[in-house]
């Protein structure tokens, strides 16, 4: 029978020669994850199992994000928690401060998630790894925890829905923008509890660094998953990282999908979502003008190497507007030190940006960058929820990052071909 | 099973960043938790909510974050069920798994008012309206959601998935 990716991977982990969509399976998993929020809650209830051991410790990993460095005692006292849990239970794959980076981003680097796995986190954009062709999903604490005892997790096999991307993006118009503009269009519950299936020649075009943003959005529309077939991209990104072995798989011709949509990748603009909803987006044209008080970039959306290098075309010997402020976080140490060798840090200091660590920090309000009352940032995250990166009635934009390059030089939300006129060399 | 409360009713799209500010994710205290629930969204809403008290919300209430906070904080204020047009997937999971029931009803969305009393019958899929007479049928909970709850939740299921394997 024909299946999509998303089922033929699904069907794998429960040994079945076929799924079906609605169909609950208890499936076994390849890998899972929990950060420094969840992590404490999914130990709680990992412990309350009366299991002495994870299931498998090499395919557990635990990775300090969010609030780190810690940020205050409270914070400090929930990283403990992990640590200790860590050592007692001698788990291989800890990332605590300096080896750490944003749990996605780090986890696909580090070669964790490849082509075919099902693989679990307990952080709602676990979906990024889709795009390896990988079956990802986020799930909360008490899943993680069931996963992390049994090396199972039940699901409901979703329906599919592929995006059929036809021809190429133009200079400035990043996955992001597609991503985004796919949102626009199809709502923030677009695809609630579905899989989105990405296809067709705009992708080819695409890197990696790219494809995991579009993937790592998906459950902004509200889907389980965000997958793409792996071709020769995802295996040059991918073999020299690979840790197991991995699996091939691609939708069959015939297969049952819910909807087929098209999409003209070569006319999409250059957008931005408009508070408070990722679903509010508009061409970036359309609110240029609006003046902000700080630009963010990083995050698992958008804190990879080439976001980087966007931002540093726009940045390169020009200066941070006065009344705005920039922050650029690295997503990972490596992203960092690519960043370092490239000269690309040298920029964004000279323009007078602020860069940290890896964290997720400002995009959850956390800190290291959390707004006051009536500011408004340009951020490359991926939420712009009310309160979000702060006070209640903060505002944020979300944006690639060559605009939030571009509005932290003129100080105002802004188009980057308002800097600079040539395309971006990524 | 039927639950009787006080109707709080909320809109669509319902977030978890509203529903627990991440600023707010350094415990899992669940007292400490329900003390900020709602804050971005109504800062007044938390004092008005009584034990008991039942919310009904539009589409998609829980999108957002996998923060399994969010539903601890509601179900630590005493709300004993919630009521939407429909749920975000995670925010589904994590209810269930922490033992607090969802129930599906656009129908009950759109008839019943902020502070009506109501009945959730949760077995029978039922929603009555004591205010206006009105009564809306509800999605039924799938069998699998169901035994969830009869377990208590994730962990008693894991329990009982183990107990069956040994046997
Ligand atoms: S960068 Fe933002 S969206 Fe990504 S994992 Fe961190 S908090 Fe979540």
């Amino acid at each position: 029978m024909s299946m999509t990716i998303t089922e033929k991977i699904l069907a794998a982990h429960v040994d079945a020669d076929e799924v079906r969509p609605g169909e609950i399976i208890d499936c076994r998993v390849d890998f899972v994850f929990a950060n420094d929020i969840t992590a404490p809650l999914a130990i709680q209830e990992f412990q309350k199992m009366d299991i002495p051991q994870v299931f498998d410790p090499d395919r557990v990993a635990f990775v300090f994000d969010h609030y780190v460095p810690s940020k205050d005692i409270a914070s400090a006292q929930q990283c403990k928690i992990t640590r200790d849990f860590v050592r007692a239970h001698d788990l291989p794959h800890f990332y605590d401060i300096g080896r750490s980076g944003i749990a996605h981003v780090l986890l696909a680097e580090e070669g964790f998630v490849g082509p075919g796995d099902v693989f679990v986190g307990a952080d709602s954009h676990t979906c990024n790894q889709g795009a390896l062709g990988a079956f990802a999903t986020g799930v909360g604490s008490s899943d993680l925890a069931a996963a992390m005892a049994l090396g199972r997790l039940w699901l409901r096999v979703p329906e599919t829905v592929k995006y059929v991307l036809r021809g190429k993006l133009q200079p400035w118009v990043t996955g992001k923008d597609l991503i985004l503009a796919i949102i626009g269009r199809i709502g923030v519950d677009g695809a609630r509890y579905g899989a989105m299936e990405f296809a067709g020649e705009a992708l080819a075009h695409l890197s990696m660094d790219e494809r995991f943003s579009i993937t790592n959005m998906a459950v902004e529309a509200g889907a389980k998953n965000g997958i793409m077939e792996p071709d020769d991209v995802t295996l040059a990104w991918f073999r020299p990282r690979a840790r197991r072995s991995s699996a091939m798989y691609r939708s069959d011709p015939d297969a049952n999908y819910a909807d087929v949509r098209d999409i003209d990748a070569s006319a999409l603009e250059t957008v931005v979502s408009v508070p408070s909803s990722p679903g509010n987006v508009v061409p970036v044209r359309e609110v240029a003008g609006v003046k902000v008080d700080q630009c963010f970039i990083g995050t698992c959306t958008n804190g990879r190497i080439e976001d980087l290098r966007m931002a540093a075309t726009v940045l390169a010997g020009r200066k941070v507007h006065a009344e705005t402020r920039l922050l650029v976080i690295p997503a990972t140490p490596r992203i960092y030190r690519q960043a370092l060798e490239e000269g690309l840090i040298q920029i964004f200091l000279d323009a007078g940006g602020a860069i940290s660590t890896s964290t997720c920090g400002p995009c959850i309000g956390g800190h290291m960058g959390v707004l006051a009352e009536g500011e408004v940032c340009v951020s490359t995250s991926s939420r712009n929820f009310i309160g979000r990166m702060g006070h209640r009635q903060s505002q944020v934009y979300l944006s690639n990052a060559g605009v939030a390059a571009a509005s932290a030089v003129l100080g105002r939300l802004a188009h980057p071909d308002e800097v600079v006129r040539a395309p971006v060399p990524v | 099973m039927t639950i009787r409360g006080k109707a709080h009713k909320l809109g669509h799209h319902v977030d978890t960043d509203v529903i627990i500010p991440a600023r707010y994710l350094v415990t899992n205290d669940p007292a400490e938790l329900a003390r900020h629930c709602f804050e971005d969204l109504d800062p007044t809403l938390r004092a008005r909510i009584r034990p008991g008290d039942i919310i009904v919300a539009g589409e998609n209430f829980g999108q957002g974050s996998s923060r399994e906070h969010a539903p601890i904080a509601i179900k630590a204020l005493g709300v004993p069920c919630i009521v939407a047009s429909s749920f975000a997937r995670i925010f589904y999971r994590n209810a269930f798994n922490i033992g607090l029931p969802l129930v599906e009803s656009a129908d009950a969305y759109a008839g019943i008012e902020d502070g009506h009393e109501i009945d959730v019958d949760l077995s029978a899929g039922r929603i009555d309206d004591h205010s206006t007479g009105g009564t809306f049928v509800s999605t039924p909970i799938p069998d699998f959601m169901q035994r969830l709850l009869d377990a208590g939740g994730i962990v008693g299921y894991v329990h009982a998935q183990r107990a069956q394997r040994k046997q």
